[in-house]
């Protein structure tokens, strides 16, 4: 286990106040706890009314909960940024090559880079997107990319979310609550803006369109409906591109296109920004039983008919046991060093890994590969013994389920409590656009923060909450 | 719009219309049960106005008391009418529409689901009733000014009007019809001050009796109510504003869309078959048989436009 002292973004190593935080430091000292903490009461109030919330399933009496938000910005400097979305617009460029690559020639697996059963084998490899060209060859439109940092200059990638990150929306909201709420710290600092996510989400995906699109491309988001955990986020990035927001039911294909069921008729979609999962993307080609997705919308679009975004198939990239070929595939696609580190990952389908995960469980993080929203995992360093004992039979029962990392010392964000400032541990998730026109990246993104003391896991379904993140000008 | 959007909006505001509708008529209720002496006797002609008497009785039987019959009609779940299921649904509504609404409209509806949710967790004392029903009543015009203030008046417009106008067409004519039919079952009593009272009472329901003192003066007479509730295009509660206000949105539709539907010569018809009699033409053919026609007109318009909008698959 780590034993150096956490990085903390506003007091460093050794509580010297960065001079990044100096005047939020000097504004934060002026301010009286009692407004504070009515601010925060506040931010509360207004996400309930605007309906900011996530659906938990299983959880009835919860149905509908509001992810906490924290008032104290993390702040990121301009150079820090720029370094950073060198790495990612890096990843992001190789994964889409990748993508491409795995559905046609697959030179990787003929280098010998990548055992060919980690994408015969995989779940989510998509036999259906063989040989398919997306329009402009793009696979992955969107991505949200999970960094964590342990030190003044070091990132990690800790996952990549080729298929449908969600976040967007919180980044959006926390910004316009923050503008709201405390207008003069935005004089104080300049802060570069976020609110042109929508505008270029439409740009990009209309510069998306298949061959058939003639004229101005319709857009629409397909959301699963207003039962989805992520129903506001869809509904939110669907009104402010000002396209429409789908569910299967409003859908058909018609002449070979995919038309939404308008008062006057039907009307062909051009791009589609799906929500649904692959396998419930079309009852035809998937999953049977699907009532979510539309039947044979994947035959047009084969036909290049439809723009799917993201790319069936794109999980693929993903996968938590790709993940550990991620330096060597940003290396083979780009010809470059990878400018961001991946996590030193075990996978536990190969037999010496496992042996060295069974004996350190106490201080692993172990992963399913298919999961996801902090479920399915162990924190060794914060695990009962009868939870690792558990987990250790899991682990036994189908090792190939499975990756292991060591616990990294996150960086901590001070979070506004009751009695002042008080550290808790952050991830970040920048998001990212991928067109034709080439990738734009929105400075800041997403920080998701652990509230609980000590806690590793920021995770919303795990009671995690989110802050606003800054990233400077120069 | 998709088809799905504009169901969305016309349910939506079908709710809302009813909930506000659903106090009204408690608060008539309340009234009626402090000013007679036999009390809880109105409570029975208030559930039928409602179209809320079959499901109560199969929960409680014959016997009506105040107590239960607010509650049945405020926050029981098992009553699909009852105020905190419309106004579920019209928030249910409201997030499925979402990007049709301004967030001005989005937030109105959102906070009077929050506000009736917690007024109406549990049972609502005889005492706070005054307040909850003005509650309820005040959402509902917070709502419906935030629709005036902040949307454009296109087709997303059309079909909230067309919701909110079918409800309240339907409300006004169940109210006119259960009153004059149930309290009056013997025609003789036209005239009499317990007939008095009673129109009154739906004056009240209404909020028409400003409205019809400025008209026809101090005294409520029958043949004037049913004029001023029926056929008075300046009472925006009336059957014939109800219907012109139906007219105008179908035209607009019409035209936006270039396009004419079925539902269009329904409501066309409705105008010449049922608002374009006089007030003694309707009593000559009667009340009740007329009101039943109109609302059975109602359901028919209100269905066809499903169809022609295609709300549904």
């Amino acid at each position: 286990m780590n034993t150096r002292p956490t990085f903390d973004e506003m007091w460093g190593t050794s509580r010297e106040l960065r001079t990044l935080y100096a005047t939020f430091q000097q504004w934060f000292e002026g301010e009286s706890l009692a407004r504070l903490r009515k601010k925060q009461r506040e931010a509360e109030d207004v996400f309930r009314l605007t309906g900011i919330t996530f659906n938990v399933y299983g959880q009835q009496e919860a149905a509908e909960r509001l992810i906490p938000f924290d008032i104290i910005p993390r702040i990121i400097s301009g150079r820090e940024w720029t370094r950073l979305s060198r790495g990612i617009e890096q990843r992001v460029r190789a994964i889409n090559a990748f993508l491409h690559d795995i559905y046609h020639r697959q030179e990787i697996v003929r280098a010998g880079r990548l055992p060919a059963e980690m994408i015969a084998k995989n779940a989510a490899f998509l036999p259906q997107m063989i040989g398919v060209k997306p329009a402009g060859g793009v696979y992955t439109h969107i991505v949200g990319v999970d960094l964590v940092r342990t030190g003044e200059d070091e990132f990690y990638v800790l996952e990549d979310n080729a298929r449908t990150p969600s976040g967007v929306s919180y980044m959006l909201e926390n910004r316009e609550t923050m503008l709201h709420m405390f207008p003069e710290l935005f004089t104080k600092h300049r802060v570069q803006s976020v609110s042109n996510y929508p505008k270029n989400l439409h740009r990009s995906l209309a510069a998306s369109a298949p061959a058939a699109c003639d004229g101005n491309p319709v857009v629409a988001v397909l959301t699963p409906g207003i039962f989805n955990s992520a129903y506001y986020e869809h509904s939110f990035l669907a009104d402010k591109m000002g396209v429409e927001l789908v569910e299967g039911h409003d859908l058909r294909v018609i002449d070979g296109r995919v038309a939404m069921r308008t008062t006057q008729g039907y009307k062909a979609i051009d791009v589609l920004y799906r929500r649904v999962d692959d396998e419930y993307l079309d009852p035809l080609n998937f999953n049977p039983d699907s009532a979510l997705g539309v039947p044979g919308i994947m035959d047009v679009y084969r036909a290049g008919g439809i723009t799917i975004a993201n790319a069936p198939g794109t999980g693929i990239a993903d996968d938590k046991a790709i993940y550990s070929y991620m330096p060597d595939i940003v290396q083979f696609y780009t010809g470059e060093k990878p400018i961001l580190q991946n996590v030193p990952t075990w996978r536990c389908s190969d037999p010496q890994s496992l042996t060295y995960v069974l004996e350190n469980l106490a201080d692993l993080v172990v992963k399913e590969v298919h999961g996801s929203g902090g479920y399915g995992m162990l924190v060794g360093p914060t695990a009962s013994k009868k939870e690792i004992a558990a987990f250790r039979d899991k682990l036994k029962a189908k090792p190939s389920n499975y990756i292991a990392q060591p616990t990294l010392a996150l960086s901590s964000v001070p979070i506004f409590t009751n009695a002042g400032l008080a550290p808790r541990h952050v991830d970040l998730r920048p998001y990212v656009l991928v067109s034709p026109e080439g990738v734009k990246i929105t400075p800041g993104g997403l920080t998701r923060v652990a509230l609980k003391k000590g806690s590793l896991v920021v995770n919303s379904s795990q009671g995690g909450g989110t802050k606003d993140t800054w990233v400077l000008e120069d | 719009m998709l088809g799905k959007t504009a169901g969305g909006l016309y349910w939506m505001f079908r709710y809302l219309e009813r909930s506000e509708n659903t106090a009204r008529m408690i608060a008539a209720g309340m009234r009626l049960a402090l000013t007679s002496p036999d009390g809880d006797e109105e409570w029975s002609s208030i559930l039928q106005s409602a179209t809320m008497d079959w499901g109560y009785q199969q929960k409680y039987g014959t016997s009506i008391t105040r107590a239960t019959a607010v509650d049945w009609m405020l926050r029981d779940r098992e009553n699909p009418s009852s105020v905190i299921n419309v106004v579920e649904g019209a928030r249910n509504n409201a997030r499925l529409v979402r990007t049709a609404l301004t967030r001005e409209v989005w937030e109105a509806v959102n906070q009077t689901w929050m506000l009736l949710r917690d007024l109406l967790k549990s049972h609502v004392k005889e005492s706070d009733l005054p307040y909850v029903l003005q509650v309820i009543r005040q959402q509902s015009a917070y709502v419906r000014g935030a629709v005036s203030g902040t949307m454009l008046r296109n087709d997303i417009h059309n079909f909230i009007r067309l919701g909110t106008f079918i409800e309240r067409a339907d409300n006004t004519a169940r109210i006119i019809d259960v009153k004059y039919f149930v309290l009056l079952p013997n025609a003789s009593a036209v005239g009499s001050t317990l007939d008095n009272v009673q129109w009154d009472s739906i004056l009240r329901i209404l909020s028409g009796e400003g409205g019809y003192r400025l008209t026809y003066g101090q005294d409520p007479r029958p043949r004037e109510i049913a004029q001023f509730l029926i056929l008075d295009r300046r009472m925006p509660r009336s059957l014939a504003y109800c219907g012109a206000v139906l007219a105008s949105n179908m035209q607009h539709l019409a035209r936006d869309y270039d396009q004419r539907v079925h539902s269009h010569a329904l409501i066309e018809a409705l105008s010449v078959t049922h608002l374009s009699r006089g007030v003694d033409e309707i009593f000559e053919f009667g009340l009740h048989e007329f009101l039943q026609d109109f609302m059975g007109f109602i359901a028919e318009i209100s269905a066809q436009i499903e169809v022609d909008y295609r709300f549904y698959e």
